[in-house]
């Protein structure tokens, strides 16, 4: 196939040309910082949390009074381990994609002059790491005499477990195990690592910082009350959950049972990313739409060509070109406005990335989605022109001799 | 001649219709989707209180006593600082805000206990925020001073424990103390919750909580304060507080202060103030950064907290660069259609319509398709707003078509589809007449 002629033809139609072209170029900008902020979303709501999220509820109790709260941890704890197919109910502040208590700066010094982060302080009584189902990595898990009584916000001493994250953030390269860091005046001692231990709010949290726990073993207390995290087998876990709803009111009259914060860690998953989702299904719907816009303007465009070179078509079919000739003719035509188009494009895409990342935390548009949105754009240019082009090839020779 | 352009439009749209779908469609998917964003956004940015938010300020100094090099003030007060300001009385009206969960019953109402958010602030702030009514009214100055235990509910409230009806003089229990029902607001929903919006630069852009309905509960300040102490959450702290929930006099900051400014010299009157106080402050030790005073307006600080949530923004911009993909569209099948047209052009010209006739009645044709697809497009934002309020977020109930907006809906569609037009129109009546009635 000759490329000249079509070219010098599309020099006589510069004006459309050029418009298909900035069309095909905002198309495919828009469609690779589309497909990215789509990949990125999916990133997020695939975070592994490190827990045994199937198997796990939680309780969330408000509005009694600070001096009950000790009485009331140990009402609620019996009375909800009393329940069939509960396997064990421990003290918890903060819950995975639920309540979160326990988000604090820390430093690794005791003079708190270098800033070691934000992270999570998971503050949990017996049997609450184990009942999460975290998998520790190094050093060990906490022993009996690791959970303490404490009477302010954060026990002042405690051995602490943290995530593989958070211990590659604050010591890169170095055994984290005998590390110390400092919460204002609180001391804490690295005697584990996890693998992993998600935030309540991974959404907020870039990259790896999402991961960015620590679990820290303490006793009952006025500060580490009115939450609590229930585990049983999967498939008792809704069952056990509304038994637990309906004991509350028995167990703990004095206090006020939350009924939003009260579900199976699998429905606060789904509801912590329900916004990630509803942006996907956006993102979607506006590739699906930008798709089906460009393929009409081709489609319109194409079949304005051919209705106006029927002579000219006609008259190449006279002198001897084959259907195959004026199909491929106008499908190579295409092919070279997709292009330009592309070409183009590829530049906006990357400008569009760089605005994006001004407004939002986002990083750079990796190399790998030019070439998808290029091929998607190709196929559907090809697509969009098969119909006028076969209308085209279908032009008999006969009309040369007409007009 | 206007009438008659349009009776050519006409003519001309019937004679080709899958190419004027095409073009309908484009420009109705493009309205669509851009004006169901800028509706949204339209919402989310715009004046919760537009009768008087010219004079709102927000004052901040820097309570944070650690010494370093921060740029700005903490979002809130400490109550120290908040409370001697709003003492001083220097503005023409000014009120605290702070907002806790509380414990609350209503006896003789049969419903379970409920956790609602209770504000306490000061008697300023019904009529400093233009709060409307429904029963009753707001409490007194006195009623502060006297920490007179009395509250002032939402309509959600009341239609939830009294049916609707008035419930002035009835008695809510909060925590542990009985309080007597003084007012009931009529159904009031600033978007967003502005009076208490802080912390939004930390957000990343998850900000869409803001918009949420108001506290169900208002009592006077100091009343609030007393009657759930213990269950205060800090916005920070510098130290740990030594009674966790119990703010008075710790090291956190905890205490929103809003003031009412009348005019400009009131302003600079204010922020002098400001400056002094800390300035003062800072002689005492308390303060460590007497230049971190700020005096921001309520629309100012609702820019400063970037309220509006990351993904609407971003929302909006992909929708308009769909939209430009649109326009682009509809300016290559009105090229191929004007231009499919220069033997009849050629005709009108060689008979004596000028090129500004052509030009004209091209662009008439351009309009006529931008008003078709407007309607198309009305549709289809209705329908991008119904998909909107099943959105899981918190202004989701807010996102319904005002007047405003349906008429942006046409004047955008008709503007867009004639800057789509100018270019083929142009195209169009230069069309060399002889050269096209030769071919005819």
């Amino acid at each position: 196939m000759q490329i000249r002629p079509i070219l010098a033809a599309l020099r006589r139609h510069r004006m459309a040309t050029v418009l298909i072209a900035l069309e095909i170029a905002l198309a495919c900008a828009v469609l690779c910082n589309a497909c990215f902020l789509i990949a990125g979303r999916i990133d997020a709501i695939q975070v592994d949390s490190g827990v045994d999220e199937a198997s796990l509820a939680t309780v969330q109790l408000a509005g009694y009074e600070n001096a009950h709260a000790v009485d009331l941890n140990a009402r609620v704890l019996t009375g909800l381990g009393s329940i069939a197919g509960v396997q064990s109910v421990s003290l918890l502040n903060s819950i995975p994609f639920g309540a979160r208590r326990g988000t604090a700066g820390i430093t690794t010094d005791m003079a708190g002059k270098h800033f070691g982060g934000v992270v999570e302080f998971y503050v949990g009584g017996p049997g609450s790491l184990s009942a999460l189902g975290t998998r520790l990595v190094a050093g060990r898990n906490p022993q009996p005499d690791d959970f303490r009584p404490f009477t302010a916000l954060m026990p002042d001493d405690a051995s602490v477990q943290v995530t593989r994250a958070l211990a590659e953030h604050l010591w890169p390269g170095v055994d984290p195990l005998g590390k110390e860091f400092w919460l204002d005046k609180s001391h804490f001692r690295v005697v584990g690592v996890i693998d992993h231990l998600v935030r309540p709010d991974p959404g907020g949290w870039p990259g790896d910082s999402r991961d960015w726990s620590v679990f820290v073993p303490a006793q009952s207390s006025v500060y580490l009350s009115g939450s609590y995290l229930l585990r049983a087998a999967p498939t008792d876990l809704p069952r056990v959950l509304r038994d637990a709803r309906a004991a509350i009111a028995k167990i703990a009259p004095d206090a006020v049972l939350d009924q939003d914060g009260t579900q199976t860690l699998g429905d606060l998953r789904t509801r912590s990313f329900q916004k990630d989702r509803a942006m996907i299904g956006m993102l979607v719907g506006v590739i699906v739409a930008l798709l089906l816009v460009t393929a009409l303007g081709i489609v319109g465009l194409a079949s304005f060509w051919v209705a106006q070179r029927r002579r000219q078509i006609g008259i190449r079919r006279a002198i001897g070109a084959t259907r195959r000739d004026i199909l491929h003719y106008f499908q190579t035509e295409n092919f070279l406005i997709v292009s330009f188009g592309i070409v183009l494009g590829m530049v906006l895409a990357y400008a569009l990335n760089l605005l994006l990342m001004t407004h939002y935390e986002l990083p750079r548009l990796p190399l790998a989605y030019l070439p998808i949105g290029a091929v998607a754009l190709w196929l559907l240019g090809q697509l969009a022109v098969l119909g006028p082009a076969l209308r085209a090839a279908a032009v008999p020779p006969v009309v040369a001799t007409r007009g | 001649m206007f009438g008659y352009y349009l009776d050519l439009a006409l003519r001309s749209l019937k004679r080709n219709k899958v190419l004027t779908a095409l073009m309908v469609i484009a420009i109705a998917v493009g309205i669509g989707a851009s004006m169901t964003t800028l509706t949204v956004m339209h919402l989310l940015s715009g004046d919760p209180v537009p009768t008087r938010s010219g004079t709102l300020f927000y004052p901040q100094v820097d309570g944070n006593p650690t010494p370093g090099d921060f740029k700005q003030p903490l979002d809130v007060m400490d109550y120290q600082s908040a409370v001697d300001l709003w003492g001083a009385h220097r503005a023409d009206a000014q009120t605290l805000v702070v907002d806790s969960p509380v414990r609350l019953s209503a006896p003789g109402v049969n419903l379970p206990t409920l956790m609602p958010s209770m504000l306490s602030t000061t008697s300023d702030f019904f009529p400093m925020f233009d709060v409307p009514f429904r029963y009753g009214s707001g409490w007194s100055a006195d009623d502060d001073a006297r920490h007179a235990r009395v509250a002032v509910i939402s309509d959600d409230l009341n239609h939830k424990l009294f049916g609707g009806r008035d419930s002035v003089g009835q008695v809510l229990r909060l925590r542990d103390t009985d309080v007597r029902i003084v007012g009931v607001l009529r159904s009031w929903r600033p978007s967003p919750v502005f009076y208490t919006v802080a912390g939004g630069r930390f957000a990343n852009g998850d900000t869409a909580d803001f918009y949420g309905k108001t506290q169900d509960v208002f009592t006077p300040f100091f009343t609030g304060l007393e009657l759930n102490d213990g269950n205060f959450q800090q916005f920070t702290c510098w130290h740990m507080p030594e009674r966790p929930g119990h703010l008075q006099n710790s090291p956190c900051a905890w205490v929103r202060l809003w003031v009412q400014l009348g005019d400009a010299g009131k302003v600079a009157a204010y922020k002098q103030f400001l400056d002094g106080y800390a300035a003062q402050q800072a002689s005492l030790g308390r303060i460590v950064r007497p230049q971190n005073t700020r005096l921001r307006s309520l629309m100012q600080w609702l820019d400063y907290n970037g309220v509006v949530p990351g993904d609407v923004r971003l929302q909006t911009w992909l929708a308009f660069a769909f939209l430009a993909i649109c326009l682009f569209n509809m300016i290559g099948l009105l090229l191929a259609k004007f231009l499919r047209r220069s033997g009849e052009i050629g005709v009108r010209r060689a008979l004596g319509a000028s090129r500004g006739a052509v030009f004209a009645q091209c662009l008439v044709e351009a309009g006529l398709v931008g008003l078709i697809g407007g309607i198309g497009g009305l549709g289809l934002t209705l329908l991008g707003l119904w998909l909107v309020r099943r959105q899981p977020v918190a202004y989701a109930d807010l996102a319904h078509l005002d007047v405003s907006m349906f008429v942006a809906t046409f004047v955008t569609a008709i503007a867009a589809s004639l800057l789509a037009g100018v270019l083929p129109a142009f195209r169009a009546s230069r069309v060399a007449p002889g050269l096209q009635l030769k071919t005819l």
